[in-house]
């Protein structure tokens, strides 16, 4: 069969199907209606050789602009080492599928226990699973967690400060679970801890799920939330970027039950949207309601330590509807490259690209301040490597971005016609923020 | 694959003052000092201290304790473990995308609004439906979707008494797990003893209170529901819409389609049928297709074409719209990936697709079926299903003839599933295997089975030659060990 | 008149006065299998009969635990939480949660010893 994929000669094809007793390959499918059978090609094009098949990508790639990237809420551009991509694209670990036998997969295993021990310690808590698909999926799962945890109560209250990304992830999921999910206000960017506290006073709350650094690039001070939320015997659930635990008051810290976000900023390629990953964390005393695979170290019968799925009567191909997911996957190879970008940096790595993305991002927000163009909205409050501009009276977000878009910036994110959200990474060099603010004073 | 088992952990190569990278110098004053003391973290994080060969040796020596389509054959019932081609490797890391941001406008993601809208037109032609997301990040992801776009359908005609979702019980765990996440109660529909789903007990199981059928055809034993036909038109006569789970499209491709089956709503698995590597459990992507009728209830983004050629993203924002169920465009290097294969095959090539898989799946049976349990005879599609030895008077079981496969340099079948027999062992050989692979598998599987009379006890305590040995599952459950933290507290420091 | 009552589900509540002590009965623990957590409900939840108040798990399996009365809990085996292979030893000796009932005339509703061994034969077929 002409294709290089299918090793298939017309002779091998004969010789199979006289073992089957068949006289041709539609034999084999005499079983079908013949109403239901196709009659006629795709209609796709023809096969394509490899060049020309390259040559089809090439050029759809050659229509996709470079922009240097200002822009976050929630994707951000860090260096991804070479190594990770060396290492993640070996066979071994590319082609393997999913570890249900481990006497041969635990190359796979070996390297999701590591993650998970990573993702406890970045985020301060016991236990990691390992790994959903994205950060708002994951916290959308935590919410479910929660409920199922409180068992009769339905009301899961969501700041008004999270990334609107993640908290339509989570309206959807709630949709037809019948979880009330209701909003907890904003006071200059910053969640209300007042109104919080009424409406944790209302009763029948399961869960508060709320961001930090917040959508506006804002670190919320958390501090307190976890004794009113626990008065109220709900979960304390925080949404965080990955890298900014490294340096930032943790999940653990702050006293919540579960940490969730997306480690995308771990040095994961932008990838127009993803593959990325989601993690999450929580205490050991609610491990066996964590959603999603799970890694244990155990013993094998010639006394070797290895590692197996462990905790698999959680799961869906057990418990079926009772499980307290269908998630049946994990996103695979991206726990690889977190580990591995994890162990590239180590502790010194991550308070570094930390440093340096905050202080660009500082460096940035004042000489913007300076231009007189726009100023901080939030000027009191304290950020990291991200923030969120006023556009001066007489401009507008979207002139402001598609003139630096013209000077090949992509600028940050708009909320609406007068704000904005700006990002750095340790990736922005002292030309592009000059490019940037030259941009904005030529304006 | 190694013989012997590589052992390390990352964190036991670490040594205090070690590193893996280096970053630029730092310009301007650290900011990090202006950011109040209370709000930073105390406690360090427990991470290895490494340089780089290290880290590259590390994970090099553990990728030889793991075995993948590169390494040998994967005869997985439903999974569809085919050759990853290594083109479409080398596009799915093209710098462009790389370093595309999401919120990039449109403008300057032409391409890749490309990528994505040839895709879902292609996925649409091949299943039959007249749109498709390609959102969803996994195939069980995908199946909520799927049951969430049915859900909004009935909601949208006010139609709320329709609470149930009728799963065969041959059906893929997922399938209830999925129904129950999107707010349906699981009825089961009973199979015949063909393993083809019982009508009768269907149609008396469907009414007003039912919004959807899940079905896979064919179906999780390998066998095309030839009754489909008049099971859509009950369904559709009582209200209901007809799901299905593509995990078994691969026999279908180029031979028939869902959508003319009667289908309303399907998922595609692109790591399954459209041979994007399975990573080791991931990121795969399960995009939902639907027929006319039902787009607009499709989840956002989506991407369109324009009328003057361009593409564009969009937020539909009809009250009919699902909303989100992922933050972007799902797992969007996979799609390269997929329709890298597809472009190569062409219409011509995806013609073969179906049919050599199922030639694979019948040689094998029929080479096996003296020695094995056919519990339903042939001709089966791309997969089928043996309940254990024919001969299980030894005591060698599913679970043994598994390991022993493990031993002679095969990977093994899908066990213990589906649920219809006690002793199930599922063999899903794909197209991209060759009749001397499969002839060596025959092979391996011919002498297990001489061997469970010869000397049964290799078999039982098999596997012998690989790098880890049979586990201690009790003991994992019990006391779970997640974290080199616990290990330490439970085992010492060395 | 045994003071053992069961549920086709396989629970049993052994009556003490007010109080009923509800556990797995030997068949159901012998058809998990090595037991390696039980989800219990907290002292002062109240249970209802025929709902579900738990859920028990082996390595390879798992199954919710219904309560055969209505009632409050009044305490839990926490001997199970650190060793619940303890119910595979004595299931019968090994209660999961102790219940002060609120109705006595939910028994009526539950198998006898004899209509539960013969329940367990039908299953087993």
């Amino acid at each position: 069969m002409a294709n290089r994929y299918f090793p298939h000669t017309p002779d091998d094809v004969r010789r199979m199907l006289d073992v089957c007793g068949a006289s041709s390959l539609a034999d084999l499918y005499s079983d079908v209606p013949d109403e239901l059978l196709m009659k006629r090609p795709y209609g796709l094009p023809e096969s394509m050789s490899e060049p020309e098949v390259r040559a089809w990508f090439d050029a759809a790639f050659a229509r996709c602009t470079p922009l240097t990237c200002f822009a976050g809420a929630g994707a951000y551009d860090h260096y991804t080492p070479a190594a990770i991509a060396a290492i993640t694209s070996r066979s071994e670990f590319l082609t393997a599928y999913t570890p249900y036998q481990p006497e041969i997969s635990q190359g796979t295993l070996q390297y999701i226990f590591e993650y998970q021990s990573m993702m406890a310690s970045l985020t301060g808590l016991d236990v990691s699973n390992a790994s959903m698909y994205d950060g708002a999926t994951a916290t959308a799962e935590a919410m479910i967690m929660a409920v199922n945890s409180a068992r009769k109560k339905r009301r899961i209250l969501v700041s008004a400060t999270i990334n609107p990304e993640v908290s339509r992830v989570v309206a959807t999921y709630a949709r037809y679970q019948n979880i009330a999910v209701e909003t907890i206000p904003e006071h200059d960017g910053v969640t209300d801890r007042e109104v919080l506290k009424d409406m944790l006073g209302a009763g029948d709350v399961a869960g508060v799920i709320a961001q930090s650094p917040n959508y506006y690039g804002i670190i919320e001070d958390f501090e307190g939330w976890a004794d009113d939320i626990h008065a109220a015997k709900a979960l304390f659930i925080i949404n965080s970027p990955a890298l900014p635990l490294a340096v930032l008051k943790t999940p653990g810290e702050w006293g919540a039950d579960i940490a969730v976000g997306d480690a995308q900023s771990l040095g994961m390629p932008l990838n127009y949207g993803g593959p990325y990953l989601g993690y999450m964390t929580t205490r050991q005393s609610l491990i066996r309601k964590l959603p999603g695979r799970i890694v244990g170290a155990t013993v094998d019968d010639r006394g070797q330590r290895v590692f197996v799925l462990t905790l698999q009567a959680r799961e869906q191909h057990i418990r079926r509807e009772k499980a307290t997911s269908n998630i049946c996957s994990n996103q695979g190879l991206m726990t690889l490259h977190a580990a591995m970008y994890m162990a590239l940096m180590g502790e010194r790595g991550l308070r570094e690209v930390n440093s340096l993305s905050a202080s660009a991002a500082h460096e940035l927000a004042r000489r913007l301040e300076a231009s007189g163009k726009m100023k901080l909205s939030h000027p009191d409050k304290p950020f990291l490597n991200e923030f969120t501009m006023t556009v001066a009276d007489g401009y507008d977000t979207a002139t402001v971005l598609e003139a630096l878009r013209k000077a090949g910036i992509l600028g940050g994110v708009a909320i609406d016609e007068r704000e904005m959200i700006i990002a750095c990474t340790e990736t922005r060099t002292k030309a592009d923020i000059e490019s940037y603010v030259s941009t904005i004073n030529n304006l | 694959m190694n013989r012997r088992l590589y052992d390390k952990l990352i964190f036991e190569h670490s040594h205090s003052g070690r590193h893996g990278c280096d970053l630029p110098r730092a310009i301007w004053p650290d900011a990090l000092a202006d950011i109040p003391e209370s709000l930073m973290r105390a406690e360090a994080t427990a991470l290895p201290e490494v340089d780089e060969p290290t880290v590259v040796r590390h994970y090099t020596n553990q990728s030889t304790n793991n075995f993948g389509v590169d390494t040998g054959f994967y005869p997985l019932g439903s999974c569809t473990m085919k050759y990853n081609p290594k083109l479409n490797e080398a596009l799915a890391s093209a710098p462009a995308i790389a370093g595309l941001h999401p919120h990039a406008p449109a403008c300057s993601a032409q391409g890749a609004l490309e990528i994505y809208w040839t895709l879902q037109r292609a996925l649409s032609e091949i299943g039959g439906m007249v749109e498709f997301t390609l959102n969803p990040f996994a195939g069980a992801h995908g199946e909520l979707t799927g049951l969430m776009v049915i859900h909004a359908w009935h909601d949208s005609r006010e139609d709320y008494a329709r609470t149930k979702v009728l799963v065969p019980d041959s059906a893929h765990g997922t399938n209830p797990a999925s129904a129950h996440i999107a707010g349906y109660e699981v009825v089961e529909v009973k199979s015949l003893a063909d393993g083809t789903v019982d009508v009768e007990d269907l149609r008396s199981k469907l009414g007003t209170d039912v919004a959807a059928v899940m079905m896979t055809n064919p179906n999780t034993v390998g066998m095309f529901e030839k009754n489909i036909p008049a099971i859509a038109e009950a369904v559709h006569a009582a209200g209901a819409l007809l799901y299905y789970d593509g995990a078994n499209l691969n026999p279908m491709v180029g031979m028939a389609r869902p959508g003319d089956m009667g289908f309303d709503v399907m998922h595609i698995n692109l790591h399954k049928t459209f041979s994007t590597p399975h990573g080791g459990g991931g990121p795969g992507a399960g995009p939902v297709g639907v027929r006319a009728g039902l787009e607009e209830f499709l989840p956002a983004p989506r991407v369109f074409k324009n009328p003057d050629g361009t593409y564009s993203i969009e937020e539909p924002g009809g009250k009919d719209s699902l909303g989100r169920i992922s933050s972007w465009l799902g797992n969007y290097t996979v799609f390269i990936r997929a329709l890298a294969y597809i472009l190569t095959l062409g219409a011509d090539g995806l013609a073969h697709v179906g049919p050599l898989a199922t030639l694979n799946a019948n040689y094998v049976m029929h080479s096996l079926d003296d020695l094995y349990l056919l519990p339903i005879p042939g001709p089966c599609k791309h997969e089928f299903v043996f309940d254990g030895l024919r001969d299980k008077s030894t005591g060698v079981t599913t679970l043994h003839i598994a390991k022993r496969l493990l031993d002679l340099g095969f990977h093994a079948p899908t066990i213990y599933f589906p649920l219809l027999f006690h002793e199930s062992l599922m063999i899903e050989p794909t197209e991209t295997e060759s009749i001397e692979t499969l002839d060596g598998f025959i092979k391996a599987m011919r002498r297990i089975a001489d061997e469970s009379f010869k000397d049964p006890e290799l078999v039982k305590s098999a596997p012998h030659d690989t790098p880890a040995g049979r586990a201690d599952d009790t003991e994992a459950a019990l006391h779970p060990i997640v974290t080199y933290a616990q290990y330490l507290a439970k085992n010492g420091h060395d | 008149m045994s003071n053992v009552y069961y549920l086709p589900s396989h629970e049993y509540a052994r009556i003490e006065g007010n109080t009923a002590y509800i556990g797995i009965s030997r068949f159901a623990a012998e058809q998990l299998g090595n037991v390696v957590y039980v989800d219990m409900p907290e002292a002062d939840d109240d249970v209802t009969a025929g709902e579900e108040f738990g859920a028990i798990e082996s390595v390879k399996a798992a199954s919710d635990l219904f309560s055969p009365v209505s009632g409050a809990v009044i305490e839990i085996n926490e001997e199970l939480i650190d060793n619940p292979r303890l119910i595979n030893e004595d299931p019968e000796a090994h209660w999961i949660i102790k219940v002060e009932m609120s109705d006595k005339s939910e028994l009526d509703n539950l198998l006898s010893p004899e209509a539960y061994a013969e329940h367990c034969k039908s299953e087993k077929h």
